[in-house]
């Protein structure tokens, strides 16, 4: 057989092989997708060439659903907010699984070694755990703070060790659970404060910040020295004045920390919090359009973006970490509801519910890069989670 | 039942058009704005269905046992140690009074 001969076989078994799987062999570095919060469809979508490649319906009801991604970057497990947790294959863009798991679910996550899901309920206030596999259930651990009283949970998030950290919104408490033993979690507790919203963990996953409504100050929680108890950093940071309301609730999540120093929302004032990541003390703040929901810094740590609650939700400013001052006031769209950096940060996708329209923004230039039309599109989803704690 | 609702009431009768919604002075550009407005914003806490999140449901059996305008006074002066805030600087009484009829009744899509 002559070489060249050889060389076009070769080649035509590599072609029929890929014909047999269905789809050619490609990675999933550069795949997301982005949940359509009132159709109960994901769009998924390719950070590369900036496309949707493909829809997927009948996840139920996706207000305030949240994702979390298989360390293979495969699979996104999808919280929806009526207690549906879905698994979804991003390469053959079909639904792999779907339970429901509780009445009234606010998002995920998943364990450090990938082997386990976690979701977190409102109604039953608690957590479960589910094998990522198959979903079955492994174990439940209910927010039962006192005898037949349960709290809602906010901020779950994975830390080391296989364990879950979360809040609770009505007793006042962060606990950690332990899932060592994935059937037998054990749990331990500790005062945070009053009405924690939401948690986040620092990206070494080393500290864990529970954001306060009921009072100014966020709860921290050390968990290299978990025995030394939670703490409080920035406390009365609203200094006696009287609160403006807030028409929509911040999220915190591990973007918040960037050179060096925290990022956080203030509640009930238009101001961005920056505390020292190594004393958590305050070093300044920064004045912002409106009440911060999203206060996200771009991977390389160099800008935050802010994007704020009813009713200045049209409008995103960009933070320099460097002066710290607000170095742009952007106009995407219409209720913009989340942004997602793209894995090294040359883009920021943001969905514009009201628009029905997800716009892709250059985070140099700060222009459209481009835009494509998704229903009612609300959290955005990159692949690149995968890899990083309390995601 | 308080003056006013007596007065729209009687305002529904004496127009006497069977089809027309009560409270039918809100335009119904207005009312379109406060059904997208209560099932994005005010769903943000309340779930977008009204079953509840952060904030209770809002579905008609949920609020079947409280008085009108407990709920009216909740929505415009919001409820303080709680995250409920004040919406009087987006929405008139009236308006207010319209959300809380027509989630009492099964709020529209």
């Amino acid at each position: 057989m002559t070489r060249i001969m050889q060389l076009f076989l070769s080649g035509l078994m590599v072609v029929l092989l890929g014909a047999c799987s269905g789809m050619p062999l490609r990675g999933t570095g550069d795949l997301g997708l982005v949940v359509e919060r009132a159709s109960g469809h994901v769009t998924l979508v390719n950070t590369s060439s900036r496309e949707a490649y493909a829809r997927i319906g009948g996840l139920g009801d996706l207000s305030h659903a949240s994702v979390v991604y298989s360390r293979d970057a495969r699979y996104a497990f999808i919280f929806g907010r009526d207690g549906g947790l879905t698994k979804v294959d991003l390469l053959e863009a079909r639904i792999v699984k779907r339970i429901m798991q509780s009445g009234n679910a606010i998002g995920g996550s998943i364990s450090q070694d990938g082997r386990i899901v976690v979701a977190q309920n409102y109604t039953p206030g608690g957590i479960k755990a589910f094998d990522a596999e198959t979903l079955e259930l492994l174990s439940e651990v209910p927010a039962e703070y006192a005898p037949g009283v349960f709290s809602k949970v906010v901020g779950l998030a994975d830390v080391p060790g296989n364990k879950f950290a979360y809040a609770l919104f009505d007793g006042g408490e962060i606990w950690v659970s332990d899932f060592s033993d994935p059937k037998r979690p054990v749990t331990k507790r500790y005062l945070a404060g009053m009405q924690p919203y939401d948690g986040l963990v620092t990206p070494d996953g080393r500290h864990y910040l529970a954001g306060l409504f009921g009072e100014d100050g966020i709860a921290l929680l050390d968990l290299w020295q978990p025995e030394q108890g939670s703490r409080k950093i920035l406390e009365k940071y609203g200094r006696g004045e009287e609160k403006l309301p807030v028409f929509k609730m911040p999220h915190l999540r591990g973007w918040s920390v960037a050179a060096g120093r925290a990022w956080l929302p203030a509640i009930g004032r238009h101001e961005v919090l920056i505390a020292d990541a190594a004393t958590w003390k305050e070093t300044g703040r920064v004045a912002v359009k409106g009440q911060p929901v999203f206060v996200m810094a771009s991977p390389d740590g160099r800008q935050i973006w802010v994007n704020f609650a009813f009713p200045d939700n049209g409008w995103v400013q960009v933070i320099d970490t460097l002066t710290g001052k607000v170095v742009q006031s952007l106009q995407p769209g219409k209720a913009v509801l989340h942004m997602e950096f793209t894995p090294r940060g040359e883009a920021v996708w943001l969905s514009a519910r009201d628009d029905n329209r997800v716009v892709i923004y250059d985070t140099k230039a700060f222009r459209p890069l481009g835009s494509f039309g998704v229903e009612a599109p609300s959290g955005i989803f990159f692949t690149s989670r995968a890899a990083r704690i309390g995601f | 039942m308080s003056n006013s609702r007596l007065l729209s009431a009687l305002t529904a009768v004496l127009l006497g058009c069977p089809a027309m919604p009560a409270l039918a002075e809100l335009p119904v550009a207005r009312q379109k704005e406060l059904v997208h407005l209560v099932r994005q914003d005010c769903g943000s806490c309340h779930g977008m269905t009204l079953r509840g999140g952060l904030g209770p449901a809002l579905l008609p059996a949920t609020l079947a046992d409280k008085p009108a305008e407990g709920l009216v006074a909740t929505i415009i002066g919001g409820r303080p140690g709680t995250p409920m805030p004040p919406w009087h600087r987006f929405l008139a009484e009236g308006e207010a009074q319209w959300i809380v009829d027509q989630l009492m009744a099964g709020f529209p899509e």
